[in-house]
């Protein structure tokens, strides 16, 4: 068990949080309150991200739209503490990023957070399963392989347990890193493009697996992507233009109001 | 909270990273192997010699007790020798000629005359092994091997030694407690004491000193029997040397010798150090995506660090025992390198201690070196995951601690250097004198790349260009390369130049019409046949100076006896009791200047006083100035004189000096011998002098410059060849470091040239930018070194030799020319195969 998140927990009682009842269910699961993230380049500011708010339920899931250069990824690196924002703040599964040292992100990361990215990220030196297992490893938890195996049985890749990410083709790479993302039981999930490298018939296989591991699990969704019609799977489309919200609908709504 | 080397994942971790990357690794930390197996022979050495030295202790002397007198024992001697009792051996030493009739060449030696069966402890070595006994019992002499070797002489050959011919007996090949070394300046000859007298050698002035060796019973208390006969000792002027001196000063000098080899091993040790950090800051840049991932799902920064922080211990740990290994080896080498030194034999065995202190230190310095890159680990952000614009592969975070890791290795540096010299004004200077030659490397070395990139010579061809262009591009290995290969450089091309330097002081004192043969030892009934010998052969006498030896009785009007009673006031001894060999004339001469007083050449009338001029370091030990009055005690008669002038001397010109010089027409009725120099300046007429002159007086010896050159060139060419194999490792480990650097490199230059060759580059293209590359690599480096070496042979022969500095071309252009060549040589061996492969599979091919 890692003795920093230890020193964390202590001090944001994430546990306590969780015990509190039903009211916790109403509580939202990513709280973020007039975030701004600027960048100095030589003379210039750079203002990447202005002034957004945006609250998310848990068990919901919202993708974030729009052109390059308008924030989605800056947004997303804050949401999950791998930044630090300019001003504004980050509430997290209840915790408030803004006071935590690096370490106490990464520990917040480590119990709330799972990760997929457009270019997958397995850790080149390490096998398929070893990858997997990493991010409970972490938490010093035993028996993790068995866990891990059925996750990457459910990916349908149980027979490439020992391959090295350079022995997989990128839609089964990714699909390592599905299973890695859900590993730790996350309450949130951030996926970056998660089928940008992938050509369409392993998108869409991808795809499947991310929304039925998601809807298995009741985890957060929040996913950055260009792709419209992946946005469409999800219950609520942020669009981000110029580092501002430019729209936010609300597709469970709208698709409710078209039932009625 | 937890020690983040306590936690199994990052242990887990390590191991499963190791998996792809082991060996490369390893083969970095290998740098530090060399150094490790430096320290490991040396130390295991250290402790072998300092054994062999305790267990052969007694025949380090021969004897259980030996009393030493410049002159014959006097007869209340003899009277307490007697009441000792014990086993008795007497000798006598004295420098004189020998001449080989067979072979008609002659050398000065030094001549031992023995009687009894000395040496009592340890023994003479000598072929025919009997000749050790034999030779006692008869007109037999035994000569220094290497002496019969130079003059082809064999055994049973004749060799006149004064009026005497003696038969050799035996070539002397070890004497218990000398080194080959002491014997380069003057070899030994033996004979029995009893024919001393039938050479003749033994005359007025002749400096003769007596031995007598003892062997007790195992009840006699020999510190006891010393203190009982100290009061006749002293006005004897006695001095003894028991088993426990001898075995205490060559501890000393053999302790020094240890030491400074392994100072030199250590820097080797350092240089690996260098190439550790250089590797696992390479590796650390290539795992900045693995690391970010990490911290992307959680891993805390220290988890991070700690991965490859066991991955650098371990690796440092192997590369430590593959040194111990090698140096346990290596150790079975060192006493032949060594064996001009040692006086004792020195037997196999594995030190257990220098085999901890190896690990130690290879360890030590292992995660010294390699914690400085590794703190950057900390630094790596989790968003390098997420988008690659972020990625900073240049400028890697700066972490203010590690000027913390700079203090902790420059402290742990000198903290070696002082607990190995035990002296911090040593070790600090040693440490300090290392730790400057790197930095200029390294300034250097940043220099040049600075002044390439601004200075690039665009009209250059494509390849020449690319290749310089190599040296300044991201990830490139020039400060290393340079530190590694200019270091290298450096040390062995200092070696070079001292040594030539130091050659040239000798041999220019000889030059010009400076004397180069001095004939001494010549009584004044010589004198005139001499002159004619030298006239006859159309060579100049350029001086021809009267010796007078005496001693001094009293400073100020105390004896010498009652100022050596009183406490210290820095004054020194050896300056009160010894024998004075003074001369007399009017004028000073060229290699003296006149710092204090006023020269007096000549005495006027018997009634004037006598002023005579005091070389100004006895006069500082004396503790005298101009106007302070002095009693010699001139063969038994009192001389009564007053400081006149303190003189400066040169005492590296070849031609007799003086500490104490009179005024014409005092000495010249005191009994007195003669020096006479001349200038032969063939080898040729030398030899025909010495010839005329050793047959005709055999008392009388001569020095020509080509001896002192030859006997200066041997000690020289013994002290550098130690001295240069221990540079040996430090030059193995630059070129390990270097290919370490260029294997790094590898796989960054396999995508290169992939894309080069798919934009169109052809094989001998990309073979000749990467031959350029390491052509220019090479040849900075050794510039650097080069330049270096030439700035310390400066200094050193400047403030510490205080000699001209000569700077010799042809070991500078042979260093380049080596170093340029061994860089190229390697940079193509271990590049080789990047160009053999199609550029598909290379682009395929993972890391």
């Amino acid at each position: 068990m890692s003795g920093l998140r230890h020193f964390a927990s202590v001090k944001v009682p994430i546990r306590a949080q969780h015990e509190d009842g039903i009211l916790l269910m109403e509580k939202p699961v990513l709280e973020v309150k007039e975030l701004t993230r600027t960048y100095r380049s030589g003379e210039r500011t750079l203002t990447v991200l202005d002034s957004v708010s945006l609250t998310l339920n848990p068990g919901s899931s919202c993708a974030v739209v729009g052109p390059s250069g308008s924030g989605k990824t800056t947004l997303l690196g804050l949401c999950a503490g791998l930044d630090r924002p300019t001003s504004g703040s980050v509430l997290l599964d209840g915790v408030l990023l803004d006071p935590l040292d690096e370490d106490q992100l990464a520990a917040v990361r480590s119990e709330s957070v799972g990760f997929v990215f457009q270019t997958f990220q397995l850790i080149p030196t390490l096998t398929a399963l070893e990858n997997v297992v990493v991010p409970i490893e972490l938490r010093a938890e035993t028996r993790v392989r068995s866990r891990a195996r059925e996750l990457l049985d459910q990916v349908g890749l149980g027979d490439r347990l020992n391959h090295y990410p350079s022995q997989l083709s990128g839609g089964e790479q990714q699909r390592v890193s599905l299973a890695r993302a859900f590993i730790n039981q996350p309450k949130i999930l951030f996926a970056d493009e998660p089928t940008g490298n992938l050509d369409a018939e392993t998108s869409e296989r991808v795809t499947e697996l991310l929304f039925e591991l998601n809807a298995a699990a009741a985890t957060t969704l929040v996913l950055v992507t260009h792709d419209l019609e992946l946005a469409q799977r999800t219950q609520r489309i942020v669009e981000l233009k110029k580092g501002t919200i430019h729209s936010d609908q609300d597709l469970l709504l709208k698709s409710k109001d078209l039932a009625l | 909270m937890k020690f983040p080397l306590l936690d199994d994942w990052a242990w887990k971790m390590a191991w499963r990273e190791s998996r792809a990357t082991g060996k490369r690794l390893f083969l970095f930390v290998s740098s530090i192997t060399l150094g490790v197996a430096a320290l490991v022979a040396i130390g295991s050495f250290g402790q072998n010699l300092e054994r062999a030295v305790q267990e052969q202790a007694k025949s380090l002397l021969g004897a259980d007790l030996v009393i030493t007198n410049r002159q014959l024992f006097s007869e209340e001697t003899e009277a307490l020798f007697r009441s000792w009792g014990g086993e008795q051996s007497r000798e006598a030493r004295l420098a004189s000629m020998v001449y080989f009739p067979e072979s008609d060449g002659s050398r000065l030696v030094e001549i031992r005359a023995l009687e009894g069966d000395f040496p009592y402890y340890g023994e003479l070595v000598t072929l025919p092994a009997e000749a050790a006994q034999r030779f006692r019992e008869g007109p037999y002499a035994l000569v220094d091997e290497r002496m019969m070797l130079q003059f082809e002489v064999e055994v049973g050959d004749p060799v006149k030694i004064g009026v005497f011919q003696f038969t050799v007996a035996g070539k002397l090949q070890r004497i218990p407690g000398e080194t080959m070394t002491e014997t380069l300046v003057a070899p030994r000859v033996y004979i029995p004491l009893s024919y001393l007298s039938r050479t003749d050698l033994v005359q007025f002035g002749s400096r003769v000193s007596y031995r007598n060796a003892f062997r007790f019973g195992p009840m006699t208390e020999v510190e006891q029997l010393l203190e009982e006969a100290e009061p006749h000792m002293e006005t004897q002027r006695l001095r003894s040397v028991t088993v426990e001196d001898r075995q205490r000063r060559l501890g000393r000098s053999m302790e020094n010798l240890y030491r400074f080899l392994s100072l030199v091993g250590f820097i080797a040790l350092v240089l690996g150090g260098i190439g550790v950090a250089s590797a696992i800051h390479i590796h650390i840049k290539q795992k900045l995506n693995t690391v970010a991932i990490l911290r992307c799902l959680g891993a805390s920064a220290g988890q991070a660090s700690t991965i490859y922080l066991i991955q650098a211990a371990l690796m440092s740990l192997a590369g430590a025992a593959v040194g111990v290994l090698l140096g346990i080896g290596l150790q079975a080498l060192m006493p032949p390198v060594l064996s001009n030194f040692l006086p004792v034999v020195i037997s196999f065995e594995v030190s257990w201690g220098a085999v901890g202190q190896g690990l130690a230190m290879g360890l030590g310095i292992g995660l010294l070196f390699a914690v400085l890159p590794l703190l950057t680990v900390r630094r790596i952000s989790p968003l390098l995951a997420l988008r690659f614009s972020y990625e900073q592969e240049d400028s890697l975070p700066r972490e203010p601690l590690r000027w913390l890791v700079y203090g902790l290795i420059v402290a742990a540096i000198c903290l070696f250097a002082v607990s190995r010299t035990q002296s911090w004004t040593q070790g600090l200077a040693f440490a300090g004198g290392t730790l400057a030659v790197f930095l200029l490397l390294v300034a250097v070395a940043s220099l040049i790349t600075v002044l390439v990139k601004r200075y690039f010579p665009d009209s250059w061809s494509y390849v020449w260009r690319q290749g310089l262009a190599n040296l300044y591009r991201p990830n490139n290995q020039t400060i290393v390369v340079m530190l590694a290969l200019g270091l290298g450089t450096f040390l062995i091309t200092t070696l070079f130049l001292i040594q030539s330097t130091l050659l040239n002081a000798v041999s220019l004192a000889g030059s010009g019409d400076r004397p180069d043969m001095v004939l001494f030892d010549i009584q004044s009934d010589q004198r005139e046949e001499i002159l004619q010998i030298v006239r006859s052969l159309d060579l100049p006498t350029q001086q021809d100076v009267p010796i007078v030896t005496m001693r001094l009785a009293s400073v100020n009007g105390r004896t010498v006896q009652e100022i050596s009673e009183e406490p210290e006031r820095g004054r020194r001894d050896w300056a009160l009791f010894r024998e004075y060999r003074s001369t007399y004339r009017e004028s000073l001469i060229d290699s003296e200047e006149l710092l204090a007083g006023e020269w007096y050449g000549r005495v006027g009338s018997p009634s004037d006083k006598i002023r005579i001029s005091l070389e100004q370091g006895i006069a500082r030990d004396l503790g005298v100035s101009p106007g302070d009055q002095l009693v010699f005690d001139v063969q038994g008669r009192p001389v009564e004189t007053e400081v006149g002038s303190i003189r400066k001397v040169d005492w590296e010109r070849m031609q007799t000096n003086f500490f104490v010089v009179f005024p014409v027409g005092v000495l010249e009725d005191a009994p007195q011998f003669h020096v006479l120099m001349t200038q032969v300046r063939s080898a040729e007429t030398s030899a025909q002098l010495q010839r005329t002159v050793v047959q005709q007086f055999p008392n009388v010896s001569t020095i020509d410059m080509a001896l002192v050159l030859e006997t200066v060139d041997a000690v020289l060419d013994n002290i550098t060849f130690v001295i240069r194999t221990m540079a040996l490792f430090s030059i193995i480990t630059g070129l390990v470091v270097l290919v370490g650097a260029v294997i790094s490199s590898r796989y960054q230059r396999i995508r290169e040239s992939v894309l080069l060759r798919t934009l169109g580059a052809s094989r001998i293209q990309i073979r000749k930018i990467m031959a350029i590359e390491y052509l220019f690599l090479g040849f900075f480096a050794a510039v650097t070194g080069l330049f270096l070496a030439i700035l310390s042979s400066w200094a050193l022969s400047y403030f510490f030799f205080e000699t001209e500095f000569i700077m010799e071309l042809q070991p500078v252009v042979i260093v380049l020319c080596v170093v340029v060549g061994l860089t190229m040589l390697i940079g193509a061996v271990s590049s080789r195969g990047l160009t053999n492969r199609p550029p598909l599979e290379s682009l395929r091919a993972e890391v």
